[in-house]
This record gives structure tokens, C-alpha cells and sequence, in this order.
């Protein structure tokens, strides 16, 4: 590839491909993978509340604390709110201009949906364990 | 253009029913009490509304979510078929919808 010298941008800065955000393709290409699990996990989820309609706490329970029900949930918790994390920061991006109610947004999404996460999981892991 | 925006707008959907399924997590793990509190909730008409708004809106963002990701392949991005197959997004999530609550109503009868 020929570089050409009219552009004020030096070649390792084409190298490293970062672009104006410092952050290259790493946020397209997580949110492709989060999708591409979410297509399987969101599917087998359905399936799994579906199986449990009318049944009572212990049955629900013991589901949930099954080993492979309990991983998977946990992948799709996972992969649900960084993808969501990932999208709604797109959308603050896109929409929300404002410095400051941009930041405290962005924020609060990053905190929202870690803390949802968190507690999903520490959950998950509570009934699985059969605390 | 609509689906476009329609895939954000079921995306916020999504996030916000998210933190619902995070309550049904927690009272689970909380006990029987907290439990029976989240399900009289989720059986009750507001309960009933939001599942089935939640359900169409997984629907749609999971058959659009699937377009796009064939879109980034490179696919289906002739204007006219893209717009032919943006129907696929709307009718789909409408068939997989009633899909999902006619095999929940079954289960229910059958429970």
C-alpha cells in the first residue's frame, strides 16, 4: 500500500487503526459477539421460562440451580447487559450532546448496567449454590 | 429507516425489562416470600402488558439483530432488497410473538 504524503497522518498511525476515538473496531466487534451469543442464549432462555410457566418456587428454583441451567444463565446475564452497555451508549453518543447530561448518561449507564449484572449473577450463583 | 430505528427503541425496551429479570433473580434468591411477591406481579394485568411488550420487543431485536449481522457480511444491501427483507423483521417478530405466548398458553393449560 503506497502512502501517500498529502494526508497529516503518519503510516504507524494507519498501522495501529485506533481512528478518532482511540478505540479502533474493539467496540463493533464486541457488540457483533455479544449478538451472535445473545442470538442462542435468548432463544434457550425463552425455552427455559416457558418450560417453568405455572410452576412453584421450589420446581423454578431447582431449574435455576441446575449446573448447565445455571451457567448458561449466567453467560446470557453477561452478555445481555454488555451488549446493552454497548448499545445504549451508542444511542447517548448519537442523541445527547449536552456535556454534562452526555457524561452523567454515559455514566450511568456504564454503572446500571454493571450493578444489574452484578446482582444477577451473585443471584445466580446464591441459588446455585443452594444458599 | 423504521426498522432502523425501531431496533434502538426496542433495544432501550429491552435494557429497562432487563432490570425486571434482575428482580426476578433476586427475589428468587431471596426466598419464597419475595418470590410470590415478583410472580403476583408478573401475573397481574400491568405484569401481563410489559411481558408481552418485552416479548415482541425480543422478538423483533433478535430477527432484525440477525439481519444486521447478515448486513455486516456484506448481504441483502441493495436498497431494494433491503427493504424487502426489513419485512422479514416486522411479519417475523409478529409470527415468533404469538409463537412464544401460544406455546406459554399450551404450557399453562397443560400445567
Amino acid at each position: 500500500m503506497s502512502f501517500s504524503n498529502n494526508r497529516l497522518r503518519t503510516p504507524l498511525k494507519n498501522a495501529r487503526g485506533l481512528g478518532s476515538a482511540k478505540d479502533g473496531t474493539h467496540h463493533f466487534v464486541l457488540q457483533r459477539i455479544t449478538a451472535v451469543a445473545l442470538v442462542f442464549l435468548s432463544l434457550y432462555v425463552i425455552g427455559l421460562i416457558i418450560s417453568l410457566i405455572g410452576d412453584d418456587y421450589a420446581t423454578v428454583r431447582s431449574a435455576v440451580a441446575n449446573p448447565w441451567n445455571a451457567t448458561l444463565l449466567v453467560a446470557f446475564v453477561i452478555a445481555t447487559f454488555w451488549h446493552a452497555k454497548l448499545g445504549l451508549q451508542v444511542i447517548i453518543e448519537d442523541y445527547v450532546h449536552t456535556p454534562w447530561s452526555a457524561t452523567t448518561l454515559h455514566l450511568l449507564n456504564i454503572f446500571i448496567c454493571v450493578l444489574a449484572a452484578l446482582a444477577s449473577v451473585l443471584a445466580i450463583i446464591r441459588i446455585a449454590l443452594g444458599a | 429507516m423504521v426498522t432502523s430505528i425501531l431496533h434502538r427503541a426496542t433495544g432501550i425496551v429491552l435494557a429497562l425489562g432487563s432490570l425486571l429479570m434482575v428482580c426476578a433473580f433476586v427475589s428468587l434468591a431471596a426466598g419464597p416470600e419475595k418470590w410470590a411477591e415478583f410472580s403476583a406481579f408478573a401475573r397481574s394485568p400491568l405484569g401481563f402488558l410489559i411481558m408481552f411488550g418485552w416479548s415482541w420487543s425480543l422478538a423483533y431485536h433478535l430477527i432484525n439483530g440477525i439481519r444486521h449481522l447478515v448486513q455486516d457480511a456484506g448481504y441483502g444491501y441493495a436498497i431494494e432488497s433491503f427493504v424487502r427483507n426489513s419485512w422479514i423483521s416486522v411479519f417475523g417478530s409478529l409470527v415468533l410473538t404469538a409463537l412464544i405466548w401460544v406455546v406459554a398458553i399450551m404450557q399453562r393449560g397443560g400445567a
